[in-house]
Order: C-alpha cells, then sequence, then structure tokens
C-alpha cells in the first residue's frame, strides 16, 4: 500500500525530534491497543463476554452504526463532514415503514434506501457546487430531513405487519445475521474501494490538498460529492435495517447518531482535518465503542459512567491527531 | 516605548545573513539607514529585498549577522519585538480586520480604556489627532472592507502611528494603486519624513523610488551591490546595478528548434478580466519559450489560464492542431498540457503522501485496470520516471515533505513525465532548489524539449529564462510588451521591458 495510512510513512523521517515519532506512533497503534486492552479486560472480567452469543450480539447492536462509519470515513478523508446521517437513518426507516403496505416489502425497503441516497446527494450539491460550509450545510438539511420524517410518520410510531418487512432486520444466515454480513460488507467494500482504486486515490487527494488534487486534473468536487452521496445511501441502509429488525418507522429514531458515527471514526484515528485514514481503523473504533458499551451491561456499572468514559476517549483521540499534526 | 538615543542612525545592518530551506536569500548586507529619511530597497524579484525589510520588521529573524536599532544590537523574533522599538511593516498584504470600522482597526490592542470599557470619546480625540500627525484623514466610521486599496494602507499608517512607530517599512506599497493613488503615497512618505518619521521603501517601480529616496541600495542575488544617497542615480544606472553577473556557465547548451518544427500549443487572444489579455504565442516542437515579467505582470495567471486552473473570458487554444476546450484542469491534462505550479507545497504535491502516490496521481489510468490499481505496474512505472528525473528509488516510499527541496521538484517533475505531455509548462521550476538540484533540471527541460515536447518556462530568475529559452517574452501589467529573440535576447532588453523604461520596448 502506498497511501499515507501506513506506519511506515506516518512516521517521519525525524531524527532528533523523538516526541513527535512517539506521538505519531500512539495515533498509529492507539486504537488497535486500545481495542486490544478492553477485549482482554472484558474476557477476564466476565464470564458471559467471550461467548460467541455475546460477541455475534456485539456485533449486530453495532450494524447501523458501522454502516454508516465506513462509508463516512470515505467522507471525512474527502475533506467532508456530515452531521445529517442521524436525521437520512430515521427518514429512510420511516419511508420503508410507510410504504410497506403499498408497496410490499422488497420495494418499500428500496425506497428507503433510495430517499436516503437522495439526501445524500443534496448534501453533496451544497457542499460542494454550493459551496455552502459541510457543518452548516448537513445541520440544515438533518433538520429539514427531521421535518418531512415528522410529516412521513404523521407524528405517530408506524408499526408494520406487511409480511417478510422484517426478514432483512431479523434472518439469520449459519447462526450470524443479515444486519452483520451487510456491516462486514460495506466495511470490505469501502476498505477496497479506499485502498485498491484509482477512486480511493482520488479521495486521499481530495482531502489532503484539494487544489493540488485540482491541479492533477481531479474533479474535487465530483470526488466530494460522491462521498456524501455514499454517506446517505449508507445511512439509507442502516435505517431501513433497523426498521426492519424492530418492524416500526419512527421519526427519532437516529437521534444522536450522527455523533456515535462521528465518534467512531475519529477514534480509529482518521482525521476530521481530511486526507488521512483508513477503514480498518474504523471497523476498530466502532467496535471499541460497542465493546465499552457491552462492558457496562456486562459489569453492570452504571451507564452514567460511560458517557464520561466514551467523551474522555474520544477527546483523546482528536488531541492526538491534532498534537501530531502540530509538531511537523 | 523606548526613546531614541542619540545619532543619525536609525537602523544599520552589519553582514546579515538569511537562508530559506536551504537557498541563501541575503548574504552578507551590510546596509546603513538614516534617521528620518526614506530608504529604498530594490533589486530584481528575488533579489533579498524584500527580505531585508522583513527582516529588519522582526517578520523574519537572521541567521547571521548583527542589526542594530538606535545604536543596540536586537535580536527580533517577532514584530511584536520590532514594534517596541517603534518599528513597523507595511506588507504587501494587508492585515487590517476587513469587517470592523477604520477606527477601531486604528486602535486595534492599544485602545484608549479604562478596565475593559472603551472610552470612544478620547480615542475619536486621538484619532483626530493622528491624522493631523499623518497629514491625511479617512473617514473613522466606514467599514474597512468598503475600502479602496489605497485608503486601507492610508489605514495601515494610521494604524503604525498610533503605536508610535518611528520606522515603517513598506514593501510595495504602490504596486497595486493607480498611478494618482501612489503620487498621493509618496506624497505622504514625503510628509511622514518630514515630521521625524523614517521610512524604508521596498519597490520596483525605480520611478517611484527616484522620486522619493533619499537612500538606495541595490541588491542581487541576496548581495549588496551598493548603497547611497539617491543623488545621481537614474533608472539606467539601477537597472545596470541590478543585472546579474555575467551569463552563468551553469546551464547547459541549448540546441536550437529547427524553424519549420511543428507548432504543438498555439494560444490566440487569450483574456481573463482583471488579469491579462490580448495573449497569444505559439510554441513549436523542441522550443523553449520564456515568459519574463516583474511578479503581478501576470505570467503565472497565463500558465493557470492555458491549464484551466482559472476560467478564461476569452481565447483559443490549440494543441498539436486540434482545438480544445479547457474548462478545467482535467481538460488540460486530457489535451496533453502538464503545469508545474508556482507553489509545489500548496499546489503540487501532496505532502504526507508518498513519492509514489504523487508521481502517479495526475495519470491513475496508466497504473490501473478498469479503476483496480495494478500496484505492481505502478510501482515499475514510477520508478521508472524517477529514475529518470533523478529522485533515488530509495525515496519513493517516503512521505515528500521529508524529501529536500530539490528532490520535491522533481517528484513534481517526475509526476507530470509519467505520461509524456505534448506541452509542459514550468512556473518557477526551480524555486527554492539547491544549485545542484538546478543543473539536473536544466538539463532535464532541454533534455524534454530536444525529444520533441513543447516547453513554457516561466521565472522571476531573469538568468534562468535566458539561459533556457530560445525565445522570450516580456509581460507587463497583464500584456505581453515585448518578444525577444537572437540579439534581443539579452539581460538588458528583457529587464528594459519588463520596467518599462523606454529602450526596452523597441526590443520587440
Amino acid at each position: 500500500m502506498t497511501l499515507v495510512t501506513e506506519p511506515e510513512q506516518a512516521v517521519p523521517t525525524a531524527a532528533g525530534r523523538p516526541r513527535v515519532v512517539r506521538l505519531s506512533a500512539v495515533r498509529e497503534y492507539g486504537i488497535v491497543v486500545a481495542f486490544l486492552a478492553v477485549f482482554v479486560f472484558l474476557s477476564i472480567r466476565s464470564e458471559v463476554f467471550l461467548t460467541s452469543g455475546n460477541l455475534l450480539n456485539v456485533l449486530e447492536q453495532s450494524a447501523a452504526v458501522g454502516i454508516i462509519a465506513c462509508a463516512g470515513t470515505l467522507l471525512l478523508i474527502s475533506g467532508g463532514f456530515d452531521l445529517s446521517v442521524g436525521a437520512t437513518f430515521a427518514l429512510s426507516g420511516a419511508v420503508a415503514a410507510k410504504m410497506a403496505e403499498p408497496l410490499g416489502a422488497p420495494l418499500a425497503l428500496l425506497v428507503g434506501i433510495a430517499a436516503g441516497l437522495a439526501v445524500g446527494l443534496l448534501n453533496g450539491v451544497l457542499a460542494t457546487v454550493g459551496r455552502i460550509n459541510p457543518l452548516v450545510a448537513t445541520l440544515s438539511s438533518s433538520i429539514v430531513v427531521a421535518g418531512v420524517a415528522l410529516i412521513v410518520t404523521e407524528g405517530f410510531l408506524i408499526s408494520v405487519d406487511t409480511p417478510g418487512f422484517d426478514r432483512l432486520g431479523q434472518g439469520e444466515l449459519f447462526g450470524i445475521s443479515y444486519a452483520t454480513y451487510l456491516w462486514g460488507a460495506f466495511a470490505v467494500l469501502c476498505g477496497a474501494a479506499l485502498n485498491l482504486t484509482t477512486y480511493g486515490r482520488r479521495v486521499f487527494a481530495a482531502g489532503g490538498n484539494p487544489e493540488a488534487a485540482r491541479l492533477s486534473g481531479i474533479r474535487v468536487d465530483l470526488v466530494r460529492a460522491s462521498t456524501y452521496a455514499l454517506s446517505g445511501l449508507a445511512a439509507g441502509v442502516a435505517g431501513v435495517l433497523v426498521a426492519s429488525r424492530v418492524s416500526t418507522g419512527q421519526a427519532d429514531a437516529g437521534t444522536g447518531m450522527e455523533m456515535q458515527v462521528i465518534a467512531a471514526i475519529v477514534v480509529g484515528g482518521t482525521s476530521i482535518w481530511g486526507g488521512q485514514g483508513a477503514v480498518w481503523r474504523t471497523v476498530l473504533g466502532v467496535l471499541l465503542l460497542a465493546l465499552i458499551d457491552n462492558g457496562f451491561n456486562l459489569l453492570q456499572v452504571d451507564p452514567i459512567y460511560q458517557q464520561i468514559l466514551q467523551g474522555a476517549i474520544i477527546l483523546a483521540a482528536v488531541a492526538l491527531d491534532a498534537w501530531s499534526r502540530q509538531r511537523r | 516605548m523606548r526613546e531614541p538615543a542619540g545619532g543619525a542612525d536609525h537602523v544599520v545592518a552589519r553582514s546579515v545573513h538569511k537562508r530559506f530551506a536551504g537557498v541563501a536569500a541575503l548574504r552578507a548586507v551590510d546596509v546603513v539607514v538614516r534617521r528620518a529619511t526614506i530608504h529604498a530597497l530594490v533589486g530584481e524579484n528575488g533579489a533579498g529585498k524584500s527580505t531585508l525589510g522583513r527582516l529588519i520588521a522582526g517578520v523574519h529573524a537572521a541567521d547571521g549577522g548583527v542589526l542594530e536599532v538606535d545604536g543596540r544590537p536586537v535580536r527580533y523574533s517577532s514584530p511584536r519585538e520590532a514594534l517596541v522599538d517603534g518599528i513597523t511593516i507595511l506588507a504587501q498584504e494587508l492585515t487590517l480586520v476587513e469587517q470592523r470600522s477604520v477606527i477601531e482597526n486604528v486602535f486595534l490592542g492599544v485602545e484608549e480604556r479604562t478596565g475593559a470599557v472603551l472610552r470612544r470619546r478620547e480615542m475619536r480625540a486621538r484619532y483626530r489627532q493622528l491624522s493631523e500627525e499623518a497629514g491625511f484623514t479617512v473617514d473613522a466610521d466606514a467599514e474597512v472592507a468598503t475600502l479602496r486599496l489605497a485608503d486601507k494602507q492610508k489605514v495601515e499608517i494610521l494604524r503604525a502611528l498610533a503605536r508610535r512607530a518611528r520606522l515603517i517599512v513598506m514593501d510595495e506599497p504602490t504596486a497595486a494603486l493607480t498611478t494618482e493613488e501612489a503620487q498621493q503615497l509618496l506624497a505622504i512618505m514625503r510628509d511622514l519624513r518630514s515630521r521625524g518619521t523614517t521610512i524604508i521603501f521596498v519597490s520596483h517601480f525605480l520611478e517611484d523610488v527616484l522620486a522619493v529616496a533619499d537612500d538606495i541600495t541595490v541588491l542581487r542575488d541576496g548581495a549588496l551591490v551598493r548603497s547611497g544617497p539617491a543623488t545621481g542615480e537614474t533608472v539606467d544606472s539601477l537597472v545596470t546595478a541590478m543585472l546579474g553577473r555575467p551569463t552563468d556557465t551553469a546551464f547547459p547548451r541549448k540546441q536550437p528548434a529547427a524553424a519549420d518544427a511543428p507548432v504543438r500549443l498555439s494560444v490566440q487572444g487569450l483574456r481573463r478580466a482583471g488579469s491579462f489579455s490580448d495573449i497569444s504565442f505559439e510554441v513549436r516542437s523542441g522550443e523553449i519559450l520564456g515568459i519574463a515579467g516583474l511578479v503581478g505582470a501576470g505570467r503565472t495567471e497565463v500558465a493557470r489560464g492555458i491549464f484551466g486552473a482559472d476560467r478564461l473570458d476569452a481565447g483559443r487554444i490549440v494543441v498539436d492542431g486540434v482545438a480544445r476546450r479547457i474548462r478545467r484542469p482535467r481538460d488540460a491534462v486530457r489535451a496533453g498540457i502538464a503545469m508545474l505550479p508556482e507553489s509545489r507545497k500548496d499546489q503540487g504535491l501532496l505532502m504526507d503522501t508518498t513519492v509514489l502516490g504523487n508521481v502517479t496521481l495526475a495519470h491513475l489510468g496508466e497504473v490501473s485496470n478498469r479503476s483496480i490499481i495494478d500496484r505492481r505496474r505502478e510501482r515499475r512505472r514510477a520508478l521508472d520516471v524517477l529514475t529518470e528525473v533523478g529522485v533515488d528509488t530509495a525515496k519513493a516510499r517516503v512521505a515528500v515533505t521529508t524529501l529536500s527541496g530539490g528532490n520535491q521538484q522533481k517528484t513534481l517533475f517526475a509526476k507530470w513525465l509519467l505520461k509524456r505531455p505534448a506541452v509542459l509548462i514550468a512556473d518557477e521550476p526551480t524555486r527554492g532548489v539547491d544549485v545542484g538540484s538546478k543543473r539536473v533540471i536544466y538539463d532535464l527541460l532541454l533534455s524534454l524539449a530536444a525529444d520533441g515536447m513543447s516547453v513554457v518556462v516561466i521565472s522571476s530568475e531573469l538568468e534562468e529564462v535566458l539561459g533556457l529559452a530560445h525565445r522570450v517574452l516580456v509581460m507587463r501589467e497583464g500584456r505581453i510588451v515585448s518578444e525577444h529573440v537572437g540579439s534581443s535576447l539579452n539581460q538588458e532588453a528583457v529587464l528594459h521591458a519588463a520596467f518599462a523604461s523606454t529602450e526596452g520596448a523597441a526590443a520587440s
């Protein structure tokens, strides 16, 4: 691999500046160490933790955030930001639930996903051609989308009893849920797109130095818009997945989800400033936060502390990123 | 605020040195700036005049030598420290808070206040007093963003006076002004001088310099040519002093392009409002065309326009006989045009990405099958071209930022040579590059031309343009003012054309 995520390059030849090397190393491997530490800790402290039932449950529970975060990784690397995925997630679920009766389950789910893609495309256009700051653009669209979701559900919880609607969310193959497969597939596809294709190179370039990318003949706006679309699509997939699992559509289903997604990506070590990152990092980031969640459950610790711990971890990740950049 | 020590010498520089990224910007320069005089610093682009001005104002710190202010040796590490001694700089890029009023800007950081509460009435009074001191005024309540550039400069001067500046470094203050505004500014400068302010005037407008300066220091390649009273100097004597050393032997021998070689690039009537107009020229296969001119004459803008980096308002671009519509760099790359931008760090390279990743970025199609990158082919192609431009292939997997300036620039060349373009435009191809790498780059440019490419070289180093190009166009104020070939291809003619003194204009 030739991209910046390789450990060998992230440590610049900075002889005589050992502090830089140390910080970069922490930033590089921090997520791996943290993940393993929590994993080992829970394995020792809890009897239940290391059972296939529990681990599969952790995977399934984290699927929705995981799917969105994998797409979000490409978005962040390309220099974008998306605060609307929570609202989009809810809208897609609500649309799928609403359409289940008239359209039948399969088509309803597809329409739900399409709604997510549409929001993503809109965000992409606003943030690139529209030259609106991504934070503001996606914050505004998230408010609008949440409003549309309320109109769709008319403020109620939509219960679906259309046969087959819950197959996607409830189904299993070889004892593993479809949701888990879907998450795995998303991670592999996003990772492959980023590392093996010309598209991935353009994504890195667009975030790393947009002007240099443009002067290399890359259509930066197009690349960025595509990552917004991907983010919306992923939110759509996650939305219908959860709606199918619980057989309901609800306008406020995704509240706070955008923060979980960004937290997972950042904790993994992908930079919020763009140009650097990897999908495998995000996978570990999502799993780390999921393990902490699981650990608090298993060890029956007051969940109040969980918030504090998660906030501290996110802060540490971002601080490491900022410091390791500043010293270069 | 320290009171000035007596003595006529305000600032004395003794043997000051300054290097940027290993390249000498100033070497052993001695200058004496007398109190309450206008002291001009002149020289070609890159001669070190701005650097010297910034050094005195604390923007840069000298690497060696002694700087004395009011008879005391000083070592400024920031403009703030220079300000304590009453020294400030009016930079080329103004540093005003655009959305706030004139008076707020003037007193920013030195407000009259009681605790945290501003004393507006006192500030008004002081503003009037300052205006009187300066001999001009600007509407105190106007929002700075709405002012013309000339008025913004006045605000900067008032701000300097509000900080009790006794020495103001002005870096190309007249460059962006109309003739009338420039005259006004020169009058203000004279007036400030008569009130005891010392002014260091960095400018390439020799007429302006001669109109106001008491003393003139001429720099060339970072070294002092002479420093003394302005009396007796003329535009010609200054230009002669600024001229480089005799044409350097460091340039390889150029092979003349065949007169009947096919034209590979032809541009006609290029125009971009506010940047350039009426730009037409042709470059033949095997030919190196140089574009010379002062910074801001529109050279870079023309290159960017041809490459699609900036939108053109009018004009026709023909590559290898085919008219091309170029709306973005991607179109230019497809048409076979490559451009090495002026700033490799900001516009050319992804500094944190590997050399390999940079080299293939502009031609990913060459190293992939159906969008899947063929790692082996990528590596092979990149190593081949890196070898050709003279970058150690062992460096292929390190981040570009760890390379020397010379190797970074060669990497940029490799990036655009991975797939041979028809036309290569190189904007400042050797900026911030060591002497050894310069020679490698010169050899490379000549051999590319010899292989049939059309090359356009833009450089602020006149010697470089003259040493490489078969033909040179001089630009001034967005237009091509002369063409030099054969016997008219010499420093004097080109420099005169660039500076617009009458003898040079006849050279076309």
